[in-house]
C-alpha cells in the first residue's frame, strides 16, 4: 500500500465518524462504558497483586534447631536443606541473635527479656527463602522430616489462605475483564453494523470498480481505532484521577507494612496505556469483524 | 477476448439460468444481448465480471479463467471491465467528479494521474461543466454518463452495459448510444444487454438472443427478433 492511500483511508475513516453522528456517540459511549469498568478493576487487580506479592516475598521458613544438635550436625543439616531445588537462601541465625531480634521487637518491654541473655532459652535457626513463595508448605514438609530439626514455622495457615485468595482473585479478575471487553466487542459491532448496512451499496460499488477487500477495510479499521482511542479519553480520565486521589489520601492512613498502594508515578501511565489499547483494541476488532461479512460481493 | 465453452449455472435455489452456453466474441466488437425476461441475460452479464461462478464449464475474458480465478484476483480482473448498469449505482454523496475518480483511487493513481484523465473521460461524455454536481442534482441521462465515465476512466477493454438505457427516454437513450459507439470505435468491446427494439434495429450490431439459458440465435448484423 502507498503511503498516500494510507492518508486517503485516514481520511475516510475519519469522515465516517464525524458522519454517522449519533452511532457514534453510542459506539463510544459503549468504549466508555466497558472502559471505566476495566479500568476500575484493572487498578483494582493490580494493587491486589502487588499487596500480595509483597506478602508472599515475605514469607519465610523458619526452622528452630535441637538444642542437642553439634556443629557438625548442623552443618550437615544445612547442605541437606540446600539440597532441596525449591530453597532460594538459608541463613543461619544463633540462638544470640534470635533473643536480641526479639528484644528488639517488642520495644520498651523489651527489657524485660534482657535478663534471659544469661542463660538463653531460645534455639539456634535457620531462616530460610523458597525461590518462589508458592513452595513454601513444600520446603517446610520435608524440613519437618530432617534430623535436628525441632520446630518448623512457617505461618502455615496465613500463607495458604493467601495463596487462595491471590489465585481466586486473579482469575475471577481476569475472567471479568476479559467478559467485558467482549460485550463491548459485540456491541461496537453491532453499532457499526448498522451504519455498515447503510454503506452496503457502496461497498458494493466499490468492489465494482475493483476495490481488493483490504482496500474496503482500511477505513473501517481506521473508524475503529478511533472510536476506540475516543472511547478512552473518559475513562482514562476518571481512573487515573480517582487513582490519584485515593492513593495521596489513603497512603498514610493506612498502616499496614504489607499493604501498599503502586506509586502514583509510574502507575498511572501504565494503566493509561492499558486502557488505551484494550480500547484500540475492541474498536478495530468490532469494526473490522462488523465489515467482513459484505465483502462478498 | 471472451470464450464460454459449455457454461452452465445453476442457482442455490434450484433454478437453472444458464443450460450449456458457448460463445466467442472478439476485441472490439460491439454486442448486444437480447431475450425475454428470465431468460438468463443478467447470469450471462454477471458471469463475465466475476459477480456469479459458473457451475460447469470455463470463461476465459483476457486470459483470465473466471472459472478458476483466485479470489484475491477478482479486483485486478474487475479493473479491465468497465461495468454500466441501468440505475447508475453511483455514490450519492460524492461528486460527479469524485465518482469517477474513485475507479482510479482504487487502483493507487497518482493525484495528477487522477485529475488528468477523470477531466479528460468527463470531456468525452460531455460532463466537464457539471464535475462539482453531486447525483441527485443531474437527470436520469447525466447520471448515466458519469456511470459509463466511471466505467470507461480505467481504459478497460471490456465494457458490460446491463440495460443502460432502460430508465432513460429515448432522446437520451440515442445519447448513450452514440457515446457507447464512439467509445467502441476506440477498440473496446461493448456487450450490451437491451430490451430495446429500436436501439437494436437501427444501429445495427452482432445480436446473441438468450432463451431458457441457450442462445437460440447468434448473427452478424442482427434484428430484436421479438415483438414487443
Amino acid at each position: 500500500m502507498k503511503f498516500r492511500t494510507l492518508g486517503r483511508h485516514t481520511r475516510e475513516g475519519s469522515k465516517s465518524v464525524w458522519r454517522n453522528g449519533w452511532m457514534t456517540v453510542s459506539a463510544i459511549g459503549a468504549v466508555t462504558t466497558t472502559l471505566l469498568l476495566v479500568g476500575v478493576f484493572l487498578a483494582l487487580m493490580l494493587n491486589l497483586n502487588e499487596i500480595a506479592s509483597n506478602v508472599e516475598e515475605d514469607v519465610e521458613v523458619k526452622v528452630l534447631l535441637d538444642l542437642t544438635a553439634s556443629e557438625e550436625q548442623i552443618d550437615n543439616l544445612r547442605e541437606e536443606i540446600e539440597g532441596i531445588s525449591e530453597v532460594g537462601s538459608i541463613t543461619f541465625s544463633s540462638k544470640e541473635e534470635e533473643l536480641n531480634q526479639l528484644i528488639d521487637s517488642l520495644g520498651d518491654k523489651g527489657q524485660a527479656f534482657e535478663l534471659f541473655k544469661q542463660s538463653n532459652p531460645l534455639n539456634d535457626a535457620f531462616i530460610i527463602k523458597p525461590k518462589d513463595p508458592i513452595d513454601t508448605v513444600d520446603i517446610a514438609e520435608k524440613i519437618e522430616k530432617m534430623d535436628y530439626v525441632y520446630q518448623v514455622d512457617y505461618g502455615e495457615e496465613v500463607v495458604q489462605q493467601i495463596f487462595q485468595f491471590n489465585k481466586y482473585a486473579r482469575t475471577i479478575g481476569l475472567a471479568l475483564i476479559i467478559g467485558l471487553v467482549f460485550t463491548a466487542i459485540f456491541l461496537i459491532s453491532n453499532t457499526i453494523k448498522i451504519t455498515i448496512i447503510a454503506r452496503r451499496k457502496e461497498i458494493g460499488i466499490m468492489k465494482l470498480v475493483g476495490a481488493t477487500n483490504g482496500f474496503i477495510r482500511w477505513p473501517f479499521f481506521i473508524e475503529g481505532l478511533l472510536l476506540g482511542v475516543l472511547g478512552s479519553i473518559i475513562p482514562i480520565a476518571a481512573v487515573v484521577t480517582g487513582y490519584y486521589y485515593l492513593y495521596y489520601n489513603l497512603r498514610d492512613n493506612i498502616k499496614f507494612e504489607f499493604i501498599e498502594l503502586l506509586p502514583f508515578y509510574p502507575f498511572a501511565l501504565q494503566l493509561s496505556g492499558i486502557i488505551l489499547a484494550i480500547g484500540a483494541f475492541i474498536g478495530v476488532w468490532g469494526s473490522v469483524m462488523s465489515v467482513r461479512k459484505f465483502l462478498k460481493v | 477476448m471472451i470464450d464460454m465453452k459449455g457454461v452452465y449455472k445453476t442457482y442455490p435455489n434450484g433454478v437453472t439460468a444458464l443450460n450449456g452456453v458457448d460463445v466467442h466474441i472478439d476485441q472490439g466488437e460491439f454486442v448486444y444481448i437480447v431475450g425475454p425476461s428470465g431468460a438468463g441475460k443478467s447470469t450471462f452479464i454477471k458471469l463475465m465480471f466475476r459477480e456469479e461462478k459458473p457451475s460447469k464449464g470455463s470463461i476465459v475474458i483476457n486470459d483470465y479463467n473466471l472459472a478458476t480465478i483466485k479470489e484475491r484476483r477478482v479486483p485486478h480482473l474487475r479493473r479491465n471491465i468497465g461495468v454500466v448498469y441501468q440505475d447508475f449505482r453511483l455514490l450519492p454523496r460524492l461528486t460527479v467528479y469524485e465518482n469517477v475518480a474513485f475507479a482510479l483511487e482504487v487502483i493507487e493513481e497518482s493525484p495528477n494521474q487522477i485529475r488528468r484523465r477523470v477531466m479528460d473521460v468527463l470531456d468525452q461524455v460531455r460532463l466537464k461543466n457539471k464535475a462539482r454536481f453531486i447525483p441527485d442534482e443531474l437527470s436520469g441521462g447525466e447520471q448515466q454518463r458519469v456511470s459509463i465515465a466511471r466505467a470507461i476512466v480505467n481504459h478497460p477493454q471490456l465494457l458490460i452495459a446491463d440495460e443502460p438505457t432502460g430508465n432513460l427516454d429515448p432522446d437520451t437513450s440515442w445519447e448513450i448510444m452514440h457515446i457507447l459507439e464512439e467509445i467502441n470505435s476506440n477498440g473496446t468491446t461493448v456487450l450490451m444487454a437491451t430490451h430495446s427494439q429500436e436501439i437494436v434495429n437501427t444501429i445495427r450490431k452482432r445480436v446473441i438472443a438468450i432463451e431458457d439459458g441457450q442462445i437460440v440465435r447468434d448473427e452478424a448484423r442482427g434484428e430484436y427478433g421479438y415483438e414487443i
